[in-house]
């Protein structure tokens, strides 16, 4: 996994609240079978208008916001569907962080497996954020932030400065871009203790019965 | 006493392992005091799946049930082939191809090529990795969540996990289980555990009852109307009180289904005679049956357990509902009006009802019975399962579908058509004009033919109305199967208490 250690870029301001995953990515590009290649399917029904040309009403299709890579949101972002295609699709558009009021569970757990850090703040500060955007953007540059894992901290280099809290262990992870899985391998003797404290046995090497009803 | 072993069994291969063999009661070698603290439902699971809680890190969970489909899977065992691993155990695995399978003639090969190849991809990972497939031509094939409890796979105390929000389904058999991503799904198939810190607990207590033609569904609406769709986030919700006990297992099943639309991970009721009854006899439940109950049993919630948060809410303040948003928390009762933004204190409530209003086609004021309909949809995880068939064929019978609407049935499952067909439910189905299809997901999410066209107002028994869910620019409006199938009858939604039963 790509570690995540510190991050300064452009912010896509989203103005709005329970973006959920069927917008990030709709379900029509779930067929493929592959982690990459999602990203020009990103808000696909909101960015793209009927014949395919790019809606220059879309937020993310203003010039100003073409290579941002922190993206700004309202509360509950990343609800509906576990889909992990909508991480996918984010970071391979470029994003490397989302901040939010609030963000769902599933979607929350996503973005740590795939290296990109949700970050929640107070309403309170994303409005901050809106406007401090809004006013950088109107005086005709983009809005830049530095996420820092490391000090737990979003500043921008006009006096905005916020910590937020992270579980540790997710920010080790991160910090490190830890292999999940090998990590929790190395507790395969206490899985193996909870096996057979519960009666399960050795593991079975045969393969069970394929297809046909249920005997 | 001691702690109650809670329930948990491995089935694979014909062979059932109980899964304490009555040996131990509690993960940790810890004194067992004389009175233990009471402990909630997810309290029980909880302790019970403790795996390991090291220093710094996460604890791990045991896993006693994977459920798979084609959708969320390819990558997980690209991931296991491309570090040399394999399934832990594969007997607790079990994978169905449900989201993006056609549901006309399954004869006929499947004509989106890219379609066939993510559920040709399945069934060679099924293959390479031992993993038990109820695939296409499978009698038992149908909506993972529809098939885990038809075939006793789900059963009360499990950990049950599948890459896929609406998990929560099987929480009504008092499992704890909940959606998980792509990663995850590697993991579990790697390790059979999860890195889970505990969720917080929320009791939704439920009193009194419901009244006629209002049903489960229109129960849980109205929940999330009030829960908000973030109202659950960081909990599992467990529902209790007198209208949860009296609903019968697959209204338990919807109701748990759409926790996640409240922004739980899980929703859970614990099991009593209703959940017995339901899974004696299924194919994969325990061998010894009366001993599985006798450990179930244990599994309420103990008297004065605490919840972090508990909410009480009344049966019988609950009409039938009709969302008329975006999201399943924009809901109101059938008798009322399309609500209007401006008066919404919340200003985020406000622009997302006026954007929700404008992709609905829908202004403010106009009494939900007047909205007229293009299309009906009755399946889904959510309402797929024999009793929303019975409800709905009950509603139609006799009928015919109103020439402005085009209207169709997809059972849940396999089994659910069979019984459907049995009973004659189709045949009421095709008198009145509705489609009768083979079981999946079909229009609940549009990933196969099955879709909206954009602008078609559809009444749908799935569990989203998001935008273009079931089709770009499709308005869905989500609804009962008694209130789908009048409103498919009326070419408008109307009050299923006032309907003329044949
Ligand atoms: S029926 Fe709909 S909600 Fe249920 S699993 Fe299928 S796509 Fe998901």
């Amino acid at each position: 996994m790509q570690p995540f250690t510190t991050h300064t870029g452009n912010v896509a301001p989203l103005d709005r609240a329970n973006v959920d995953t069927d917008q990030i990515i709709p379900k029509q590009f779930l067929k493929r079978i592959e982690r990459t290649g999602f990203g020009q399917f990103l808000f696909f029904d909101w960015r793209f208008l009927p014949d395919g040309s790019a809606d220059p009403a879309f937020e993310l299709n203003q010039p100003i916001r073409q290579g941002a890579s922190i993206l700004l949101a309202r509360r509950n972002f990343g609800c509906g569907s576990s889909r992990e295609h909508a991480p996918w699709a984010l970071d391979d558009y470029g994003f490397r962080a989302v901040i939010a009021p609030t963000f769902a569970d599933i979607f929350f757990n996503n973005c740590f497996q795939n290296g990109m850090l949700p970050v929640k703040l107070d309403e309170a500060d994303v409005d901050e954020l809106f406007r401090r955007a809004a006013a950088a953007e109107a005086a005709g540059h983009p809005y830049r932030l530095t996420v820092d894992l490391r000090a737990c901290e979003v500043r921008d280099d006009a006096g905005f400065t916020r910590s937020f809290a992270v579980d540790p262990f997710r920010r080790h992870c991160l910090l490190e871009g830890l292999d999940n899985i090998g990590l929790s391998l190395k507790h395969v003797d206490a899985i193996a203790a909870w096996e057979d404290a519960h009666g399960l046995g050795p593991l079975q090497g045969g393969a069970p019965p394929q297809g046909g009803a249920i005997g | 006493m001691a702690p109650p072993a809670t329930g948990g069994y491995i089935a694979g291969s014909g062979a059932r392992f109980p899964a304490h063999g009555g040996r131990r009661s509690t993960p940790k070698p810890s004194v067992i005091p004389a009175m233990p603290a009471p402990r909630t439902l997810l309290d029980k699971i909880w302790d019970d799946h403790l795996v390991c809680s090291p220093d710094g890190e996460q604890p791990l969970i045991y896993i006693d049930r994977h459920l798979v489909h084609e959708v969320t899977s390819a990558q997980a065992f690209e991931g296991l082939r491309v570090a040399g691993r394999r399934v832990r155990r594969p007997e607790a695995t079990f994978a169905t191809p449900d989201h993006n399978i056609p549901t006309t003639d399954r004869r006929l090969p499947i004509a989106d090529p890219i379609s066939k190849q993510q559920i040709d991809t399945l069934r060679s990972n099924c293959r390479e990795f031992d993993v038990r497939l109820f695939d296409l031509g499978d009698a038992d094939q149908g909506i993972v969540h529809v098939i885990g409890p038809e075939l006793g796979i789900t059963q009360p105390g499990m950990t049950i996990v599948c890459g896929d929000s609406h998990t929560a389904t099987h929480g009504a058999l008092g499992a704890l289980a909940f959606g998980i991503g792509t990663s995850e799904v590697e993991h579990v198939l790697a390790t059979q555990t999860l890195r889970q810190s505990k969720p917080k607990s929320f009791e939704v207590r439920v009193e009194g009852e419901l009244h006629p033609g209002v049903t489960a569904k229109d129960l849980v609406l109205y929940l999330i109307g009030r829960l908000t769709t973030e109202g659950g986030t960081g909990y599992v919700i467990e529902y209790t009180g007198p209208c949860i006990r009296r609903l019968g297992m697959e209204e338990r099943m919807t109701v748990c289904n759409m926790s996640i639309e409240a922004g739980a991970r899980a929703g859970m009721i614990a099991p009593d005679q209703i959940t017995f009854d339901y899974l004696r006899g299924r194919d994969l439940v325990p061998k010894d049956f009366d001993r599985a109950v006798a450990q179930w049993a244990t599994l309420p919630s103990d008297p004065g357990a605490r919840y972090d948060r508990s909410e009480t809410f009344s049966g019988g303040d609950v009409v039938p509902q009709v969302t008329w948003g975006t999201n399943p928390a924009q809901v109101v009762g059938v008798d009322a009006t399309v609500p209007d933004p401006a008066s919404m204190a919340d200003p985020s409530d406000r622009s997302s009802a006026s954007r929700a209003l404008e992709y609905m086609g829908l202004e403010s004021g106009t009494p939900i019975a007047a909205i007229p309909i293009d299309r009906v949809f009755i399946g889904s995880c959510t309402n797929s399962r024999i009793e929303d068939l019975r409800a709905a064929a009950s509603v139609v019978r006799g009928h015919t579908v109103s020439s402005r609407v085009r209207a169709m049935v997809v059972p849940g499952s396999g089994r659910v058509k069979r019984q459907a067909e049995a009973e004659g439910l189709d045949r009421v189905f095709t008198a009145a004009g509705f489609e009768w299809r083979e079981a999946g997901c079909s229009m609940c999410l549009g990933m196969n033919p099955d879709t909206l066209a954009p602008g078609e107002r559809c009444a749908s028994t799935s569990n989203r109305n998001f935008e273009g869910r079931q089709g770009k620019g499709g308005r869905t409006h989500l609804v009962s199967p008694a209130m789908a199938a009048a409103a498919a009858v009326a070419g408008h939604f109307t009050d299923i208490r006032q309907w003329h039963y044949h």
